[in-house]
């Protein structure tokens, strides 16, 4: 075990130890239990996360987390460019489903602007939340499988993913980070092939679901290493602010796509998986249940993708297109005016909550009437589910 | 004909030690099992089925600094998180290199503020630099390449 950044846990007292982590954690033996610092560099830490452990053999007594190795003060950024340009820091924030982070954005400043997005796009949007619902959800798996020793998941799971990489650069030109919705609709409409590619992915794709569960439902030391390990009860789950699968694995109906329906959420017919028991294994059946009502939702999109503009006809928001930048001249302004200083925004602020693959990611953003943004704030679901 | 060739005949190849070494070093590269942000995940990309990082010999990620000769720097890296570096680089035995992956890891990329070290050769010496942001799995590659060229040039001489 590495114990890296300070000193090594070897050399300080148990004191020392204590006021180094501050008021957060108690150790209850310190002469028997093994107190051992668990990254930021450790193989399981996805993410860099700090753990300080005690151990009992291999039960985890008491756990004091040390977080900020990843703080990069993409808020304060934000407060300094416009509202178009802050989105592509959005991007880089939970860099696994880049599309929900930028959902959340936008959709807030389309509130504050008083604006909603054509109905074409609201049905774009949708679907590519929900590949990116699934993309994180094989990094999920595929690590998580990982981390228990089984190696094969994470190859078939990243060949998915690579398949919806390969459509995400289609779309937005980026693979990962595309920052294709803005304000008032999107970068451009979809190309011609996506729908036969994203057509294909449905019929290919339960059978890969399958393929994992056969290698994982059934295996004995996959299931002895997640039934009955990480207990988090109800009442728990909601006091500590869970969201996301982490919540519903313990049998909590909550899911902000069905609670406060956002980019026409009401009209899809889906079910919310919910767990039994709370622990690891209920956790994975949710999220893999989830991967299913994502296909269920992506095709019922596909099927009612209306035709019509993906952004909304006002020029104070939306640049012009390329094609009119020859003839008119107020195109031109327009188009000047929105990519030096940007567009003013109302005084006022906002909150929009959106169901991200990790929970509930919400975005507080207050407007003063300029084209930045005075204050931004995100609700990081990963942030509540460790802290 | 010379030396070479009379050896060759009776089964003896015979090859500069400086070039041996290098090609070993350049085809066995363990980086080091530590990923940052953003580009983390493109670097696990590249080591998967798809992009097949083990065609050149960089598919074994090391979980140990003891036991890896390359560290990726994948991702941005935060003050909090530059110590940190610097001692996982410390703890790796020569000879190593490091490759900065990713505008962040090079010179800050967008993040351009307080929080982030703008640009990962403010800590520890940097080989290659791989620009994106991410960098594609190919772009990681052709890093991985011209890190293997810069090492099989090196010199007897400068090992020391």
């Amino acid at each position: 075990m590495i114990s890296a950044g300070s000193d090594t846990i070897q050399e300080l007292t148990v004191e020392e130890l204590r006021a180094k982590m501050g008021t957060g954690m108690t150790i209850e033996d310190p002469e028997e239990h093994m107190l051992l610092s668990m990254g930021p560099q450790h193989p399981s830490t996805h993410g860099v996360l700090r753990l300080f452990v005690e151990l009992d053999g291999e039960t985890v007594v008491n756990l004091a987390p040390d977080i900020g190795f990843l703080h990069t003060g993409i808020e304060k950024t934000m407060e300094s460019k416009t509202y178009t340009k802050a989105l592509v820091l959005t991007d880089r924030m939970d860099y696994l489903s880049p599309w929900s982070n930028n959902l959340a954005y936008i959709l807030a400043v389309e509130k504050l602007l008083g604006v909603e997005a054509t109905p074409r796009a609201q049905v774009i949007r949708v679907i590519l939340a929900e590949l990116s619902r699934i993309s994180s959800h094989l990094v999920w798996l595929g690590t998580h499988a990982l981390d228990l020793a089984a190696m094969s998941v994470f190859l078939y799971c990243f060949r998915e993913r690579e398949y919806l990489l390969d459509i995400y650069e289609m779309v937005g030109g980026q693979r990962m980070m595309v920052s294709y919705f803005r304000p008032g609709g999107l970068w451009r409409d979809l190309p011609e092939e996506f729908e036969p590619a994203v057509r294909h992915f449905l019929d290919f794709f339960p059978a890969r679901i399958a393929d994992y569960e056969a290698l994982l439902k059934n295996n004995p030391i996959f299931l002895r290493r997640t039934k009955g390990i990480g207990l988090i009860s109800a009442e728990d789950a909601t006091a500590w602010g869970l969201t996301g699968g982490n919540l519903r694995g313990s049998g909590v109906n909550y899911d902000v796509r069905k609670a406060m329906p956002y980019s026409g959420y009401e009209n899809y017919v889906f079910d919310v998986p919910l767990g039994t028991d709370g622990d690891v294994y209920s956790r994975y059946r949710v999220r893999i249940g989830e991967l299913w009502q994502s296909l269920r939702i992506i095709e019922q999109a596909l099927n009612n993708l209306p035709d019509g503009p993906v952004n909304i006809d006002d020029r104070k928001i939306v640049p012009p297109p390329r094609s009119e930048l020859g003839q008119s001249m107020e195109a031109v302004i327009h188009h000047f005016k929105l990519w030096t200083e940007g567009f003013n925004a109302p005084k006022g602020f906002v909150y929009q909550s959106i169901e991200s693959p990790r929970g509930e990611i919400s975005c507080y953003l207050r407007g003063d009437g300029g084209p930045k943004p005075a204050r931004v704030h995100f609700r990081g679901p990963s942030f509540v589910n460790l802290a | 004909m010379g030396i070479e060739q009379k050896l060759g005949n009776m089964g003896v190849v015979t090859y500069r030690l400086e070039d041996l070494v290098n090609w070993g070093r350049s085809n066995a590269m363990w980086p080091i099992l530590f990923g940052l942000a953003c580009c983390a995940i493109e670097m696990m990309s590249s080591q998967a089925a798809h992009y097949d990082a083990s065609r050149f010999g960089m598919e074994l990620n090391r979980p140990s600094p003891r036991q890896s000769d390359l560290m990726i720097v994948a991702g941005r890296v935060s003050r909090k998180m530059a110590p940190v570096i610097r001692r996982l680089y410390d703890q790796m035995p020569n000879p190593k290199w490091v490759i900065a992956m990713g505008d962040c890891a090079s010179c800050g990329g967008v993040f351009n503020n307080y929080a982030v070290v703008q640009g990962v050769d403010e800590i520890v010496p940097v080989d290659v630099y791989v620009a994106g942001c991410p960098p594609r799995p190919e772009a990681l590659i052709d890093g991985f390449m011209t890190l293997h060229e810069k090492v099989r040039g090196e010199k007897l001489k400068d090992w020391a």
